[in-house]
C-alpha cells in the first residue's frame, strides 16, 4: 500500500504543478494583451535597434519591441518566414530575396530609411596611415589585389613597432556590411582568402584595437579609443573625408549607406506607429546618440 | 474467542490477500514498464544516431547529387558560398584547419594528460589523488565560451607579445586552449585503463626490484597501451568537434597553413575549422525548396554545403572511433 500511496502523492504533485503552472500563466496574461513587434537583423543597427525599443517602452509602455541581430541575411529571412514584423537591413534587399518574400507571404516588402551610416574603414591608433583612395582598398581587400603589405602603400609600420603584412579584417559572408564592402568597394568581386572573419561589426573594431598592423571595416559607430578612422577618397588624387555627419550630409564620403528597414506590405497598427515614432525628431535624436546620421540630416 | 471476533479475522485476511495480490499486480506491471523504459533508454542511443545522420544526410544530400564535383570541395580552398559572380565550395582550408588545431592540441594534450594520469594512478597520495581527480574533472566542466574567451583575451596578447606574430588568434591559441579541453577526458580513461593494469604485473616488477619508473615504463604503460590508446582517440575527437572555442581563438580566416618555405608548417597562422564555419554560417544561410522542375535556386546550395561539411566531420569522428575499436580489439587478440 505504501507504493500505491507515493504513486498517488507523485500524481497529486505532478496535477499541482500543472495547476500551479497554469495558476502563474494566468498572473502573466495582463501582459499577454501587450503588442509585442519583433524585430532582428543588421548587425550594424543592433544597438540602435535596441536603444529605440528601450525608448518607445516610455512613450508606449503598452507595446514591447523585441530586438535580435544576426545580419541583415537573417532578419530578411525572418520576416520570410513570419518571424518577425520588423526586418533591419544595412543593405539593400537583393532581387532575388524580393521574389523570395513575395513568394512565401504574398505581400511586397517595403522599404524604410531609417538613418544614414558611415562604413568606416579603422586601423590602430599608432598606425601611420592616414588616408586610402578607394582603389587602395581594394587592392588590399579583393581576390585579385595585389597589396599585402603596408610598405607597398608607402606606410613605415616596421617603426611604429608593427609587422610589415596587413592583417586584414573581415566579416562573416552574410554579414550585410560584407556584402556593401563587397559590392561598392570590391565592384562585386570576392574577398581575397586569409581574412580574419569576425562575427560581429563589434569584434572587428575589437581586434583591429588589439592588432598594430590590421585593417578593418565596420559602422561608424562602434569606434573606440583604440582605433582611428581612415580617410577616404573616391579616387587617385581627390581630396580624401572622414567619416562623420557633415561628409556624410555633404555626400563627400564615398562608403555612406542608408539604414533600412523592411516590413511585408504598408504596416498597420502598432508597427505603422512604432515606424513613425522612429522617423519623428525624438526617435532620429537616437539615431545621433548611437553614433548614426539622422534621416533629416542628409538633403535628398 | 467470540465469533464477531472470528469475522474480524477473516476479514483481516481477506483483505490482505487482496491488497497481497494488488501488490503482485502492480509490481508486475510496474517491473514491465521499468523494463520497458530502460529498453527504450537503451534503444535511444541508437535511434538519436540514426536519426541524426539520416537529418545530416537528407539536409546535404541535394548537393551530392546535383552536379557535385569532389575535386573542387575536397581539394580547392576557394570557400565563396555567397559570392555575386562565381560561387565556390571549397573546403580544403578548414580539413587543413581543423586538422593543424587537432594536432596542436594533442601535442599539448597528450603528454599533459598522461603525465597526470600516470601521477594520480602511480605517483600520488591517497588524499592528493583525491584533490587532483576532483580538479581534472573541475576542468572539464568549464564552458567552451569561456575557454574561448581565454583564449581571445589572455592567450591573444600574451603570443603576440611572446612571438611577435601579428595576430594571436591562431593555430597555436586554438591549439593549446583545445588541447586544454581535452585533457580531463583523456586524463580519466587513461587513468582507468592503468588502473586496470593487474596488480600481479606491479607487484611481480616491484619483486623484481624495479625502481618506480622502470615501473611506470616497462610495465604499466605497455600493459595500458589499448586503454591509453583509446584515451587519446577520444580526445582527438574531442579536438575535431569542438565548436566555440576554435571560432574565438583560431582567427576564423580561410588559410592553409602550409606553404614551401621553412618551417613549413606556420603556427601562427590564422585558421578556420569545419564546425566553426557550420556555426558562423548556418544561421544566415537560407534553406530553400526545390521548384517544380526538382532543381534548386544557386542560393540554397550554401545551406546544403554546410550540410555536407556536417557529413564530413560524422565520417571524420565515425573513422576515428572504429579506428580505436579496431586497434584495441587487434591488442586485445594478439595478447
Amino acid at each position: 500500500m505504501a507504493k500505491f500511496a507515493q504513486w498517488t502523492v507523485t500524481c497529486l504533485t505532478a496535477v499541482g504543478l500543472a495547476a500551479g503552472l497554469s495558476g502563474c500563466r494566468g498572473k502573466d496574461a495582463p501582459q499577454d494583451t501587450q503588442i509585442v513587434i519583433s524585430n532582428s537583423g543588421s548587425d550594424t543597427m543592433v544597438n540602435l535597434a535596441q536603444m529605440w525599443a528601450e525608448d518607445y517602452r516610455k512613450v508606449r509602455p503598452d507595446v514591447s519591441v523585441e530586438v535580435a541581430g544576426g545580419g541583415s541575411g537573417v532578419g530578411i529571412r525572418d520576416l520570410m518566414q513570419g518571424i518577425v514584423g520588423i526586418a533591419n537591413a544595412s543593405r539593400d534587399m537583393e532581387e532575388s530575396e524580393k521574389q523570395q518574400v513575395k513568394q512565401n507571404t504574398g505581400k511586397e516588402p517595403v522599404e524604410w530609411i531609417v538613418g544614414y551610416d558611415a562604413l568606416a574603414v579603422y586601423v590602430h591608433k599608432d598606425n601611420p596611415v592616414d588616408s586610402l583612395t578607394l582603389e587602395q582598398l581594394a587592392a588590399i581587400y579583393a581576390e585579385d589585389g595585389t597589396t599585402e603589405n603596408w610598405s607597398q602603400l608607402g606606410i613605415d609600420i616596421v617603426a611604429a613597432g608593427g609587422k610589415d603584412e596587413i592583417v586584414r579584417v573581415s566579416r562573416q559572408n552574410s554579414s550585410g556590411t560584407y556584402a556593401y564592402f563587397r559590392e561598392v568597394v570590391l565592384a562585386k568581386k570576392d574577398f581575397k582568402p586569409g581574412s580574419r572573419d569576425m562575427s560581429g561589426s563589434k569584434d572587428v573594431v575589437e581586434l583591429v584595437g588589439k592588432t598594430l598592423g590590421a585593417i578593418g571595416y565596420s559602422g561608424m559607430g562602434y569606434a573606440t579609443g583604440a582605433v582611428k578612422f581612415v580617410r577616404l577618397s573616391a579616387g587617385e588624387g581627390k581630396p580624401a573625408y572622414a567619416p562623420s555627419v557633415e561628409n556624410v550630409a555633404a555626400g563627400t564620403y564615398p562608403l555612406a549607406r542608408s539604414l533600412l528597414m523592411y516590413t511585408l506590405g504598408e504596416p498597420e497598427g502598432a508597427v505603422k506607429e512604432y515606424l513613425e515614432w522612429i522617423l519623428s525628431p525624438a526617435g532620429q535624436d537616437i539615431v545621433t546618440k548611437s553614433g548614426y546620421i539622422p534621416v533629416s540630416a542628409v538633403g535628398k | 474467542m467470540s465469533r464477531s471476533n472470528q469475522r474480524s479475522e477473516d476479514d483481516k485476511r481477506r483483505a490482505r490477500s487482496l491488497s497481497t495480490r494488488v501488490r503482485s499486480m502492480l509490481h508486475l506491471l510496474s517491473e514491465r514498464t521499468i523494463v520497458s523504459l530502460i529498453f527504450i533508454c537503451g534503444v535511444s542511443a541508437v535511434i538519436f544516431v540514426f536519426g541524426i545522420f539520416f537529418f545530416v544526410f537528407r539536409e546535404g544530400a541535394p548537393f551530392l547529387r546535383h552536379g557535385f564535383d569532389a575535386g573542387g570541395f575536397f581539394l580547392s580552398a576557394d570557400w565563396f558560398p555567397t559570392s555575386v559572380i562565381n560561387k565556390r565550395y571549397g573546403i580544403l582550408a578548414q580539413l587543413a584547419g581543423t586538422g593543424t588545431v587537432t594536432l596542436v592540441a594533442m601535442l599539448v594534450a597528450v603528454p599533459f594528460s598522461l603525465g597526470t594520469a600516470v601521477f594520480i594512478a602511480e605517483f600520488c597520495g591517497r588524499k592528493t589523488k583525491e584533490v587532483l581527480k576532483i580538479l581534472v574533472e573541475f576542468l572539464a566542466a568549464i564552458p567552451s565560451v569561456v575557454w574561448g574567451f581565454i583564449g581571445l583575451m589572455v592567450m591573444n596578447p600574451l603570443i603576440v607579445k611572446l612571438t611577435g606574430a601579428p595576430v594571436g588568434l591562431n593555430v597555436l591559441n586554438a591549439g593549446i586552449i583545445v588541447g586544454l579541453m581535452s585533457v580531463p577526458i583523456i586524463v580519466t580513461i587513461a587513468e582507468d585503463a592503468i588502473r586496470a593494469v593487474p596488480d600481479a604485473y606491479i607487484e611481480a616488477a616491484e619483486a623484481l626490484g624495479a625502481t618506480r619508473w622502470q615501473l611506470v615504463r616497462k610495465v604499466v604503460l605497455p600493459a595500458a597501451k589499448s586503454g591509453l590508446l583509446a584515451a587519446v582517440l577520444l580526445g582527438v575527437g574531442r579536438a575535431v568537434g569542438e565548436t566555440m572555442a576554435v571560432l574565438m581563438c583560431t582567427g576564423h580566416s580561410i588559410n592553409i597553413p602550409f606553404d614551401g618555405t621553412p618551417p613549413y608548417f606556420h603556427v601562427l597562422d590564422s585558421v578556420r575549422t569545419l564546425t566553426a564555419t557550420i556555426a558562423a554560417e548556418m544561421g544566415e544561410a537560407p534553406r530553400l525548396e526545390a521548384g517544380p522542375d526538382g532543381a534548386y535556386p544557386v542560393e540554397a546550395k550554401h545551406y546544403q554545403a554546410l550540410f555536407v561539411i556536417g557529413i564530413v566531420l560524422f565520417v571524420i569522428t565515425f573513422t576515428i572511433n572504429v579506428t580505436a575499436d579496431l586497434i584495441v580489439k587487434g591488442i586485445r587478440k594478439g595478447k
